[in-house]
């Protein structure tokens, strides 16, 4: 079966993130950018899929500027077989991702679809479900074990209070939490190989999509910093402030 | 133009967090109706009757709905949320899972984990993990929302009037169906609402060693959570973590436990009211954030912890 995977190009997870000063966003010049985390998971769960003979092909789509090539070729290098940049320079939202991407869900007509399940520079934790519901399709969000059995997959998800697994019917959505797998690095040969593989490029208007945002950010700004406190010499103190000063037990 | 609110609950009785989202709602003016989906769940369409400030009560009681499947839940609140200027939910598991879908079946914005309402359609809401603040404007008719809980101070649960009408039919995608689960059993209050969290870290070295913690959480009331770290390090189960990854608190007293401080941790707890640190290591960050810090030994100092606790309560 073909497998589907979106990844998206944000800020490194290491890189301290700075506001602007003119607060009309975070300063992303000269910044380290890297794959995503979840999408990382989601790719290394494809790569497994094909491992375990599941999987057949795997596609990887990302959206975003040219640079986003750095990405595709980054998933190619760990076991996807090619890609497909949707290249635009615009922002583009959740609503009018999971367009674009239901747009090559109707092309490639993948049986399943694997994304992380948010992207940790807008914390949206959106475009798998848009998708899921654009394309009719059952998703298993926050995935810790994904089984695909003939017809159906069962997806084991992390949610409050513990997991809970259910049964979707295929073509699938499913987006991928923290303890889904641990991804690979890739190696260099692997790297040298993943420079050969196919690479489509289109844009949203090939798509059909109108990709104008539907939000506005007014602002952004840093968030209020807190002050460090006192250190306390003992327990017996600690409590003694809790009580007395704080008054929080 | 009025405001529906999705209940959380689990088919018996209210989730505590319903109470924050209809606080925002609150916020932004108009109607309230507060839309109780599920199987068997007449009792809980009964407890948001009486939640102070809202209008009216939809009931939907159906099979379709039992378990909360995105798939059919999406279904009803679009049908049904077509006609209201804003569709509220709990930014938690299930508001995460099924309003997303709401969005795009009414091929509109969803505005994620608001923590401040400025007007009908602006909203406040940490992005990067919280290390920025974005207020953010929706030019949709109808405005999806998923609310963090801890933003906003609860309304009152009881005094309130609101009718009840049922919700007729089903939204069956046939899609997908549940399974199973395994939802920890646990007497402590939920990790999201607690009003006292302790949490443990790498520090803890162990599983075993929480019952340190636990022995402190009982005493106090408390919840207790993990970092990703310990989690990580397969101390503790995934859903006790406290994170950007994890849960999101904002309890009365935090006290973070052999925790050195990622920024990753820190944006799950930072709007805690009183942060107490316990770490051997007095560089580590955690301690920027901490109101009361102990440099200490937690293998000493949350045994003494929980003896000078015992004196005071």
């Amino acid at each position: 079966m073909k497998v589907l995977v979106a990844v998206k190009r944000v800020i490194d997870y290491n890189v301290k993130v700075r506001v602007k000063p003119d607060n009309t966003g975070v300063d992303l010049a000269n910044v380290k950018m890297a794959m995503n985390p979840f999408c990382e998971i989601a790719v290394e769960e494809a790569v497994r899929l094909k491992e375990k003979g599941v999987a057949t092909e795997i596609v990887v789509v990302s959206i975003g500027p040219k640079a986003a090539q750095e990405q595709i070729r980054t998933a190619l290098a760990l076991g996807a077989d090619r890609g497909i940049h949707v290249e635009t320079d615009e922002e583009v939202q959740s609503l009018e991702a999971a367009k674009l991407l239901k747009a090559v869900v109707d092309k490639e007509e993948p049986k399943l679809v694997i994304l992380g399940k948010q992207s940790i520079d807008t914390d949206n934790n959106q475009t798998g479900q848009m998708l899921a519901a654009l394309a009719g399709m059952a998703q298993g969000t926050f995935a810790s074990e994904v089984v695909v059995e003939g017809e159906k997959v069962n997806v084991t998800r992390e949610v409050d209070g513990g997991l809970v697994t259910v049964s979707l019917n295929l073509p699938a959505v499913v987006t991928t939490d923290l303890r889904l797998n641990e991804p690979r690095y890739a190696s260099l040969p692997n790297i040298m190989k993943a420079k050969k593989k196919p690479l489509d490029n289109m844009s949203p208007a090939d798509l059909g999509v109108d990709v104008a945002p539907r939000l506005s950010t007014l602002k952004v700004e840093a968030p209020a910093a807190r002050q460090a406190g006192i250190k306390v010499a003992d327990v017996a103190e600690l409590v003694d402030k809790l009580k007395n000063e704080a008054k929080v037990i | 133009m009025s405001i529906l609110v999705i209940a959380e609950h689990d088919n018996s009785s209210l989730k505590q967090a319903t109470l924050n989202v209809v606080a925002a709602a609150k916020a932004v003016g108009g109607d309230i109706d507060v839309l109780v989906a599920g199987e068997n769940c007449g009792a809980v369409g009964e407890d948001a009757a009486k939640i102070e400030g809202v209008n009216k009560v939809l009931v939907a009681d159906n099979a379709a709905y039992g378990h909360f499947l995105a798939e059919n839940l999406s279904l009803l609140v679009a049908d049904l949320g077509k006609n209201y200027g804003h569709i509220f939910a709990v930014a938690g598991t299930t508001g995460k899972d099924f309003m997303p879908r709401v969005a795009a079946l009414l091929d509109v914005a969803q505005v994620s984990d608001i923590i401040r309402v400025e007007s009908e359609d602006t909203f406040v809401r940490p992005i990067y993990a919280g290390n920025a603040i974005a207020t953010v404007k929706s030019s949709d008719d109808i405005k999806v929302v998923t609310v963090r809980p801890t933003a906003f101070d609860p309304v009152a649960g009881e005094g309130g009037s609101a009718s009840v009408e049922t919700v007729d039919g089903a939204h069956d995608a046939g899609t997908s169906s549940f399974v199973s689960e395994q939802l920890a059993e646990s007497d402590r209050p939920d990790l999201g609402s607690a009003g006292i969290v302790i949490s443990g870290g790498r520090g803890m070295q162990n599983g075993e060693n929480f019952q340190m913690l636990e022995k402190v959480a009982d005493l106090l009331g408390a919840a207790v959570g993990a970092s990703r770290a310990a989690v990580d390090a397969g101390f503790v189960p995934n859903d006790m973590q406290v994170g950007q990854t994890g849960k999101i608190v904002a309890p009365q007293l935090y006290i973070a436990v052999g925790i050195s401080g990622a920024i990753q941790h820190l944006a799950g707890m930072s709007d805690s009211k009183v942060i107490v640190a316990i770490n051997k290591d007095e560089e580590a960050p955690i301690f920027q954030v901490a109101d009361y810090g102990l440099v200490a030994d937690l293998f000493e100092a949350v045994p003494q912890l929980e003896e000078e606790l015992k004196k005071v309560l």
